[in-house]
């Protein structure tokens, strides 16, 4: 039956868990999307009333639970007002899907799921789906770093080899998820298909190593959107010599046909806005923490943190 | 009692109404109409002829009993006149504002032949208006009967359907994918012409009725349309999601940042508030120098929205002349009186960027008109030579719009080769008991013929389900004395009295 959650009343958060100072997950109640969703698939989140609708891929579902858990990098004014204010028992104003074509795990008989930064997470459900499907999967992800290393037991759980690349060598092999995914076709000649998820530039590297070797690779891609139903033209990317909307037709896309260029230009569309927004946001926190000392230590880890890229939210 | 009405006899100029002055309200997103009031309401009722065969009724998508509820005016029976409205018309605040009124009842009526004709749009808002300020409510008595109907969309035609389906004493259940409800009305038309106390209130007077909208819920991919007929248990579905997938351009340098369509522009500002920035979160970058290409009433609303976000100067660039402009009269007219300035006969041609890949100029060609093409207008034909660039920094494309693809990869309904839903007469999909009606099946149209869809569809639901429909004839003549005056039929007295004259 239909639940109850009309919207007025919000989608409970039911658990919460840091993996480090910017990565958080989100485990939400929504019993009917749990049961529709499907690996690649995505969600738009808008975390109150006044708030912006953001896109993030499911990371994964839990039928019998009834959740939907979201990992989320806090780069941006909305992901990071949404790690202070996201507590267990909270609620998001609006959460919808899953949207998005659902990827395709039916036929190939060996894949290799890459993973790099905020795509790890949403590389998960498509590892679970072609493990499940009988195919021999090759998980590749990455980190900076071993200390932000996480679900590695989950993705061991799934994948039949897992490699690890860290961008110092704290842990794995030392490097970036395209050196890692060339290890893999070294080894593997019969590779059916390759899944990359991430910033674009790691999916474009990804596409370039199997370029040669014309594996097919498909790739997840995020730009910025408000509607998610393909009613605005916001998400619009360049395949080939088509547009797309990347809500509607994608997000999973033939990545050697993807004009990555053309996606880094229209993310960097708000960059202005979006800035003046943290720093408004920041004041605002400072303001706060003035009469609540509390909340000066998050601020002051705020504030040690260099600027990061808010092109992938 | 009346004096006898002709048209020598009735007001002669059509009581103007107030609109606030153009360069005030380029400031703000206050609405620019200013509706009658008592006074002028009653002027304008007078002019009325109470026609005994009523163009004007048949020129209304969903078939307004338009001399009644004017006559109900004239004779100060205010509530009366609401309720003849909401017979047919559940919202008469929206449609009093964005009807094309003057190619539907207004364009057909009796008193345009000599001189201006009756204006119905603003007596139906007048009405509208004044139910909204005076909590008036139309809740007739709903017996239930036990069937649940499912709507997909919660726009005009999603909220006609839901409205008639309700009085007929089903449940009803609407699914929006957006976290608010009202469709097209609430992302897509601006404040300055339909304030959203307006939609609030006109949703209101559907949860007066018993509908329930379900906000947040995108079908096709939560659940599918077979699911609602099966596992949901709905006894019938209407599918009214509307126009998506706006047009692409398909010219060099359409996907630069600072070119966008119409229906982001308009949701980023209506929906999400992007005016209010940064007190809202979602940004809406300033255009300076703004080109809308387009002149139907979406081009309009974004071009005057561009204005009152501060931009210094707007054009409009449409390939045909103004004859052939789409867009209601009065928006073409309001817009002008902001001070847009119009291009006409001209197409785009190229976009062209700076050195940081920011919109610098847009290259435009004159275009003539040639034969007339297939839609009986004159085809727009580029003149050789006549390339030319326009400096703006930032485009808009309000060209239309293709059929939203999420029913048609979700569901096994059938759907033309446009992608649009096929249905039949009377609106029946390729699926037993799933109805569509809208954009969805016609293509982009306006928010009346949207409602007349869905009350077409819901005549042909009810009929599916073996409900008795209780069309405006029967409900009419069930409730005899809203229909009557002194005990007479209104329509036989209006009969009578032309026969004496």
């Amino acid at each position: 039956m239909l639940h109850a959650d009309g919207g007025s009343a919000g989608f409970e958060i039911i658990a919460r868990e840091d993996f480090s100072d910017v990565t958080y997950l989100l485990e939400i109640r929504h019993p009917l999307m749990a049961k529709a969703a499907k690996p690649g698939q995505f969600v738009i989140v808008m975390s109150h009333e006044h708030g912006e609708r953001i896109p993030l891929t499911i990371a994964d579902f839990d039928r019998e639970k009834g959740t939907v858990t979201l990992v989320i990098q806090a780069v941006g004014k909305t992901t990071r007002e949404m790690q202070q204010n996201c507590k267990v028992g909270s609620t998001l104003y609006a959460l919808v899907g899953p949207m998005g074509l659902p990827s395709v795990t039916g036929s190939a008989k060996k894949v290799v799921c890459v993973g790099g930064g905020l795509g790890v997470a949403p590389i998960f459900p498509q590892a679970r789906g072609f493990k499940e499907s009988g195919a021999h999967v090759i998980g590749i992800l990455g980190f900076r770093t071993k200390k932000l290393i996480f679900w590695q037991e989950k993705f061991a759980a799934c994948c039949d080899e897992l490699i690890l690349c860290t961008d110092d060598g704290s842990a794995g092999i030392k490097g970036f998820v395209s050196d890692g995914l060339k290890l893999a076709i070294e080894k593997h000649r019969d590779i059916d298909e390759v899944i990359a998820i991430g910033p674009p530039v790691m999916m474009k590297a990804c596409v370039e190593v199997t370029r040669p070797r014309a594996i097919k690779t498909l790739v997840s891609l995020n730009p910025i959107m408000v509607d998610g139903t393909g009613m605005c033209g916001g998400c619009r990317v360049r395949v080939g010599d088509q547009v797309k909307f990347a809500c509607v037709d994608g997000p999973d896309f033939d990545g050697h046909k993807v004009d990555f260029d053309d996606l880094v230009m229209r993310l960097k569309r708000y960059a202005e806005e979006e800035k003046a927004a943290m720093e408004r946001w920041s004041e605002a926190c400072r303001m706060r923490s003035v009469v609540d000392p509390a909340s000066l230590a998050t601020l002051a880890s705020l504030a040690a943190r260099p600027p990061e890229p808010s092109a992938r939210r | 009692m009346a004096k006898k009405k002709t048209i020598r006899t009735i007001p002669q100029k059509r009581t103007p109404v107030r609109e606030r002055d153009a360069r005030e309200r380029v400031t703000n997103f206050a609405e620019v109409n200013c509706g009658y009031g008592q006074a002028e309401a009653l002027n304008e009722a007078e002019r009325c002829l109470l026609c005994p065969d009523p163009v004007c009724v048949a020129g209304c998508p969903v078939n307004i009993d338009i001399p009644g509820f004017i006559q109900k005016i004239a004779s100060k029976d205010y509530r009366g006149a609401y309720e003849t409205i909401t017979r047919t018309n559940l919202l008469p605040a929206v449609c009093g504002r964005v009807c094309p009124q003057e190619t539907q009842c207004e364009g057909v009526c009796v008193v345009g032949e000599t001189l201006e004709p009756v204006a119905i749009g603003r007596l139906e808002r007048y009405l509208g208006d004044l139910a909204i300020a005076e909590r008036w409510t139309s809740v007739p008595y709903i017996e239930p009967n036990g069937f649940r109907i499912g709507i997909v969309g919660s726009g005009p035609a999603g909220a006609a359907c839901a409205a008639d389906m309700a009085k007929a004493g089903c449940e009803v259940t609407v699914y929006e994918a957006f976290h608010q409800p009202g469709g097209v009305l609430r992302y897509g038309i601006p404040d300055f012409r339909l304030p959203n106390e307006v939609i609030d209130a006109e949703i209101g007077n559907l949860r007066n009725i018993g509908v329930k909208f379900e906000c947040n819920t995108l079908v096709g991919r939560l659940f599918t349309i077979e699911q609602m007929i099966g596992e949901l248990g709905f006894d019938a579905v209407f599918i009214g999601t509307g126009a998506g997938y706006p047009s692409m351009l398909g010219i060099p340098g359409d996907s630069l940042n600072g070119v966008l369509s119409a229906n982001e522009l308009l949701t980023r500002c209506n929906l999400m508030r992007a005016k209010e920035f940064p007190n809202y979160d979602t940004p809406l970058p300033l255009g300076r120098r703004v080109a809308v290409i387009g002149a139907g009433n979406t081009a309009m609303d974004a071009m005057r929205v561009c204005l009152r976000l501060g931009a210094e100067k707007v054009f409009c660039v449409y390939r045909r002349s103004r004859t052939e402009c789409p867009a209601r009269a009065e928006e073409v007219h309001h817009a002008e009186e902001e001070g847009i300035e119009f291009h006409w006969l001209n197409a785009p041609v190229e976009i062209l960027a700076d050195d940081k890949g920011l919109v610098r100029a847009m290259r435009c060609i004159q275009m003539t008109l040639g034969e007339p093409d297939e839609s009986g207008r004159r085809r727009p034909v580029p003149v050789p030579g006549s390339e030319h660039e326009l400096e703006v920094d930032q485009v808009v494309f309000a060209i239309g719009t293709n059929a939203n693809p999420i029913i048609g990869q979700t569901s096994k309904l059938r759907l033309n080769k446009r992608g649009y839903i096929e249905t039949d007469e009377s609106l029946a999909t390729s699926m037993a008991g799933v109805f569509a009606g809208g954009d969805i099946v016609t293509g982009a149209a306006t928010v009346i013929e949207a409602m007349g869809a869905g009350r077409k569809a819901a005549s042909s639901m009810k009929a599916y389900l073996g409900l008795r429909d209780y069309g405006e004839d029967a409900s009419a003549a069930g409730k005899a004395p809203a229909g009557m005056l002194f005990g007479i039929d209104l329509r036989e007295r209006n009969f009578a009295r032309i026969r004496v004259a």
